[in-house]
């Protein structure tokens, strides 16, 4: 049993007058891959970015409750949001690179961070592209435009943008739903492989890909966590019948 | 008999339908003719009326009443343009940054900036000729001078700037902000190094766009810049740009050959400027590395 990376307890949060969670209580594992599952407009991207309070930036939010990185509440006052990002980064359901070079994009993080030195830049960049996997479609020309490159590789270049900070947490939110199969595949495999370094949450919309990459899944539905725990269980036994009501695919 | 009356009815429509889709085709026709057609004929009759007489001694560097050089005229364009944009520049970018990407959307100041800048958009030239002679120019003591000029110009050309540049900030979408936000870059590295490289053609086309209104602008010089003939020895010193150097001959009526000659040039003048802008917002969205 792993270790306990993040602690969230009793969260509630609002956007404007309407509640889009609540009571949230769960725990991330270190270097497991959790899963979060459910229907649109369940929370559970609204959730993930409570994980790295991308939600400061949404007018109108108003978060109550406590989330704990490594037993530290990450919103307390005193808790510095950059460093927090440092720590926990993130992929986007939509592949979104800079419009700069692919070099420029993965040293973007560490020279938000300090790192000048060339040498050590390069080898951020190779080693970061190296754990995404895509190293070798690009090695012969970081200096190119990331946008000129295709969906898949964008998403896996977000991806080794986000290691280059070399983060504690990586957050995923619905990081294959934009990709064709083929690249889906690529990128599951890579957080199989990632996990063994980085504790991984992961939203998806896709059932099979939540069993199969999955070690925790938590069921969303109406802003509430319904069922949450191995994800085998979850998919073969789950005790809520919401929960088997969706993985069976009589609603969703 | 019902059956008849509604394929009748039918009928009937598709004509009237096949009439106004022609018709309306037509209009369509006929706006983008007139437009362009008068757009040819401005230009061709300048250019027939003005050519012949561009001689050498346009271009002489004191104007005399003899030579009626443009070449001063011409300097002091330059020099109120290049003052005015030093000065709006800062003052709208950094306007349009505080609106976009600083204030919260629905304050009040917000709010009261948006209309101010929509309000002094609106208002005519000749409006701010007269203020600037009454603050600038009377009240402030500046005279008819560059500084009076210019400063009325920034007025002028400030809203023009702040609203392009906001245009600009808004285009950059939210992705890309927070994926350097979720990098854990604060919002100064943000703007800089993410949002305002992207946004720098659409900021850059309207400063170009400012020089332009400047340039081609005669109302609000006229009484605060002055008419002088002579190029501006210091700021305090008057001048005259070359739209009003042509105003003002065409209204002595006693050059009216050279005030068409200098109507080429300064048509040279905002088509150099245009293309300028085209090609470099064009340029720079490509490049943006």
């Amino acid at each position: 049993m792993n270790q306990t990376k993040m602690t969230i307890r009793d969260l509630n949060l609002w956007y404007g007058d309407f509640q889009a969670l609540h009571g949230m209580d769960l725990e991330i594992p270190e270097n497991e891959v959790t899963a979060f599952i459910g229907p649109s407009g369940c929370g559970k991207s609204t959730f993930i970015k409570t994980l790295n309070r991308m939600n400061d930036l949404v007018q109108g939010c108003r978060i109550e409750g406590n989330v704990q990185l490594d037993g530290e509440n990450i919103y307390s006052h005193r808790y510095d949001v950059n460093n927090l990002r440092k720590r926990v980064g993130m992929v986007f359901q939509q592949p979104n690179p800079f419009p700069k070079s692919i070099y420029d994009n993965i040293a973007y993080g560490p020279r938000t961070h300090g790192i000048r030195d060339k040498q050590q830049l390069d080898q951020i960049v190779e080693e970061s592209l190296k754990k995404a996997a895509i190293w070798d479609e690009v090695k012969d020309h970081l200096d190119r435009n990331a946008l000129s490159i295709s969906g898949g590789q964008q998403q896996r270049i977000c991806i080794a943008r986000a290691l280059a900070i070399q983060p504690e947490v990586l957050l995923m939110d619905e990081p294959t739903s934009a990709l064709d199969p083929i690249s889906t595949a690529k990128i599951e495999e890579l957080v199989t492989q990632l996990k063994e370094d980085y504790t991984i949450v992961m939203v998806t919309h896709n059932m099979q890909q939540a069993s199969r990459v999955s070690d925790k899944t938590a069921f969303f539905l109406n802003g509430y966590i319904v069922e949450h725990g191995d994800t085998r269980k979850i998919f073969t036994n789950p005790e809520h019948e919401q929960t088997e009501n969706y993985i069976s695919g009589r609603f969703g | 008999m019902p059956t008849e009356t509604s394929t009748l009815t039918t009928q009937k429509t598709r004509n009237t339908k096949q009439l106004s889709s022609k018709l309306i085709r037509l209009l369509v026709y006929l706006s983008a003719v007139v437009t362009f057609g008068s757009l040819l004929f401005i230009i061709l009759f300048i250019l027939v009326r003005g050519v012949p007489y561009i001689t050498p001694s346009l271009f002489e560097w004191n104007y005399t009443t003899d030579n009626v050089s443009l070449l001063p005229s011409l300097l002091t364009t330059l020099i109120v343009v290049g003052l005015s944009l030093l000065i709006a520049t800062p003052i709208g970018v950094f306007t349009g940054f505080y609106l976009v990407e600083y204030a919260d959307r629905g304050n009040k100041i917000v709010k009261a900036i948006s209309m101010a800048t929509d309000t002094l958009a609106a208002v005519p030239s000749i409006v701010y000729g007269l203020f600037g002679m009454l603050f600038f120019v009377t009240f402030l003591g500046f005279q008819y001078s560059v500084i009076s000029g210019v400063l009325t110009a920034v007025i002028m050309v400030l809203p023009l700037i702040i609203r392009s540049t906001e245009e600009a900030l808004l285009s950059v979408g939210m992705p890309l902000r927070q994926a350097s936000f979720a990098l854990g870059a604060g919002k100064l590295r943000t703007i800089f190094t993410v949002v305002l490289p992207v946004a720098m053609p659409g900021i850059l086309s309207g400063v170009i766009l400012a020089s332009g209104r400047i340039v081609g602008e005669t109302a609000a010089l006229m009484y605060t810049l002055g008419t002088s003939t002579n190029l501006p020895t210091d700021l305090f010193s008057s001048g005259r740009t070359l739209a009003l150097h042509m105003y003002v001959l065409s209204s002595e009526g006693l050059h009216v050959n050279e005030a068409n000659a200098t109507a080429v040039v300064l048509v040279v003048f905002v088509l150099v400027i245009n293309a300028l802008s085209t090609y470099l917002s064009k340029r720079l969205s490509k490049g943006g590395k």
